[in-house]
């Protein structure tokens, strides 16, 4: 009998699961963005950079979002067996997680996708991102930080007090390279201009990114003239978050050819080279 | 522990929950056991490979959603070889979900997929996404007939069709099924709708309109069970909106045999291992034993209500 991809992992037989999780803290971070911790079985931290939950967003007020909302791992301790999230007030959904309080249940399914890869042999990432898309590398960065590799993180945002996540990194021990619309040094030619600086004098051999097109395609430019690996984690519109659905597709190229992937199973983290 | 078990013509089903097409797949293997399920019911597919609906292919509404991911498809082969041997571990019966361009290709595929594994044959004619301006065969009596009765000689596993909310009169279309040689009904695929996003003012579905889903097609879909369970003599399995216990036992009382779960999939990966143990519960809370005594009830209530009026 043929086996399937399932039986022949080595990962546990229920690897995702669905819980409720009691909030700990969801206070705001600045005008647009909060932090999120609930507390979480070790099933649920069994996961990776990269990966995601997807977050059932109860009716609030006249807010009655129906699907789960997906929310990168921004941080993950089984020590203290938490699970934290940094998400913007946008729409239905997030205005009902920004309405959580310490001690109310949360559902939680994951976590979900693929996550980061982080060779072995990289000597100096850089992790490039603007907004929120620093929630998706947080953990990234402690994981190479973990490792005691040298790391270093481009943060764009339209002014600084909208500059994320810059504290968290520092205190890991990475390089913050502040970048805003204010100050003028984020647009796309003195960004590449910089990252080109950055391989050139400091032997940057891994690009991540996450959370703007503008952003991916410069990477990938980068990421083609120089041979240097990169990754991209992406965002899609979901139903299932799971895999059955086929809501989330998006075109890559992939073993030759030009394929639909679902950004929720195959993704959200893909290889630039892939990106179209 | 009560009994759960239900007939769909000869096929036995350990309890009457089984996931509805396109909202299932063996990525779910990772969050429950599918040994619990009454019957897998897999993703439609076609004969040959088809791309999908441009995106975004789902939008959400205050109590369901609409879907237009068209049937993204790829193959018969594909199914044969790779994934219909993925779901041979199960013990529950494999139900693969077809569609076609013409009754004979209904038929010819229907031939094609008559492999050790596969326990029935889900035609699916209603849906949506795929026939020019979301017509469907399910919504012609001569079309729904035409095609059951091509793959009736087709194929000797027993074949359900698959019917649509979109029709004047269910009734017709679930007899022109069972003539044609029908083993059982599945009422029914999502209804035809849409939505218009009054910010951006551009529709919320890339395929402009797609299938209803979810709490909101609820009243329908039972409406129509109800109507194809009056009409016909095979089984009629319910689908449409089904997240509680209540559903459940609404669409058990309409007469279904069994039901289909589909979208509170999305929002609850466990909402079928759920259903399944609170049924079981509920059941034995309520003395009701079997599940074919409460496909009874209602009749048995409005014979004693019609007993009470002539009294
Ligand atoms: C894998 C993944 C990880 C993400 N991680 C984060 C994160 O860490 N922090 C964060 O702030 N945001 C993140 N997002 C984006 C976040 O999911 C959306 O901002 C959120 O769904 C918006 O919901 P809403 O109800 O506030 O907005 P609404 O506009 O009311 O949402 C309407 C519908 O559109 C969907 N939608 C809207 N925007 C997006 C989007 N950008 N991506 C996917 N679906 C969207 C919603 O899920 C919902 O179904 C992530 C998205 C994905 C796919
Ligand atoms: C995303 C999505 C994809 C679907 N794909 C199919 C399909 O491939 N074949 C089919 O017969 N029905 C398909 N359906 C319809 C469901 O099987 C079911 O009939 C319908 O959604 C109503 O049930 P529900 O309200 O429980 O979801 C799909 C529904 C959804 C939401
Ligand atoms: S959201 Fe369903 S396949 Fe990705």
């Amino acid at each position: 009998m043929l086996k399937t991809n399932h039986e022949l992992s080595s990962r546990p037989a229920f690897p995702l699961h669905q819980r409720t999780c009691e909030v700990k803290v969801n206070d705001p971070v600045n005008s647009q963005y909060r932090y999120l911790v609930v507390s979480a079985p070790d099933e649920l931290l069994d996961c990776e950079p990269g990966q995601f939950f997807h977050l059932l967003c109860e009716p609030e007020g006249d807010d009655q979002p129906f699907f789960r909302r997906p929310m990168s791992i921004y941080g993950f301790d089984r020590d203290r067996g938490e699970l934290s999230f940094l998400y913007k007030v946008t729409g239905a959904g997030t205005r009902s997680l920004a309405s959580l309080r310490a001690g109310d249940g949360l559902d939680v399914v994951g976590p979900l996708g693929v996550g980061f890869t982080l060779p072995e042999d990289m000597t100096h990432p850089l992790l490039v991102a603007r907004g929120v898309g620093l929630a998706t590398l947080a953990p990234l960065a402690r994981a190479f930080r973990q490792r005691g590799v040298k790391t270093t993180a481009i943060c764009s945002a339209r002014s600084a007090d909208l500059l994320m996540s810059v504290e968290l990194f520092e205190a890991l021990g990475v390089r913050v390279i502040p970048v805003t619309d204010a100050d003028g040094n984020s647009g796309t030619g003195a960004i590449e201009a910089l990252i080109e600086r950055l391989v050139a004098e400091e032997k940057v051999d891994g690009l991540y990114t996450c959370g703007s097109k503008r952003l991916t395609t410069l990477l990938k430019r980068v990421s083609s003239s120089h041979g240097i690996f990169g990754e991209v984690a992406l965002e899609q519109h979901m139903a299932c978050g799971v895999g059955v659905c086929q809501a989330c597709v998006l075109p890559f190229s992939r073993d030759g050819r030009t394929q639909d992937l679902r950004v929720c199973r195959d993704g959200p983290v893909f290889n630039l080279t892939e990106v179209l | 522990m009560a009994d759960l078990r239900t007939r769909i013509g000869s096929l036995e089903l350990q309890n009457p929950i089984m996931p509805a097409s396109g909202t299932f797949g063996i990525e779910m293997a990772d969050i429950f056991d599918f040994d619990l399920l009454g019957a897998l019911v897999l993703k439609t597919v076609t004969p040959h490979m088809r791309a999908g609906n441009p995106v975004p292919r789902v939008c959400e509404l205050p109590n369901g959603m609409l879907n237009s991911i068209g049937i993204p498809s790829k193959g018969g082969d594909y199914l044969v070889d790779r994934i219909i041997p993925q779901f041979s571990a199960f013990k529950p019966p494999l139900v693969v979900s077809i569609s076609a361009n013409s009754a004979e290709d209904f038929a010819k595929f229907a031939s094609r997929i008559s492999v050790a594994g596969v326990d029935a044959i889900e035609a699916n004619i209603s849906c949506p996404n795929i026939e020019d301006d979301g017509h469907a065969f399910a919504m012609s009596t001569t079309a729904t007939h035409k095609v059951i009765a091509a793959m009736r000689k087709a194929t000797d596993l027993p074949i359900w069709a698959k019917l649509s909310p979109n029709v004047g009169a269910p009734a017709d279309i679930a007899r022109a099924a069972e003539d044609a040689g029908a083993d059982a009904l599945v009422a029914t695929n999502t209804m035809l709708g849409m939505a218009i996003d009054v910010k951006s003012g551009k529709f919320k579905l890339g395929n402009v309109m797609g299938g209803l889903s979810g709490p909101a097609l609820k009243p329908i879909s039972l409406r129509v069970t109800y109507q194809c369970v009056r009409a016909v003599s095979i089984p009629v399995i319910g689908c449409g909106g089904i997240s509680t216990v209540d559903d459940v036992l609404e669409y058990l009382m309409a007469g279904a045999a069994a039901v289909q779960v589909g979208t509170a999939s999305f929002i609850h990966p466990m909402a079928m291992p759920d259903l399944i143990r609170g049924l079981d519960e509920r059941l034995d809370a309520e003395g009701w034993e079997t599940v074919s005594r409460v496909n009874g009830m209602l009749a048995q209530r409005r014979e004693a209500a019609n007993v009470l009026e002539y009294a």
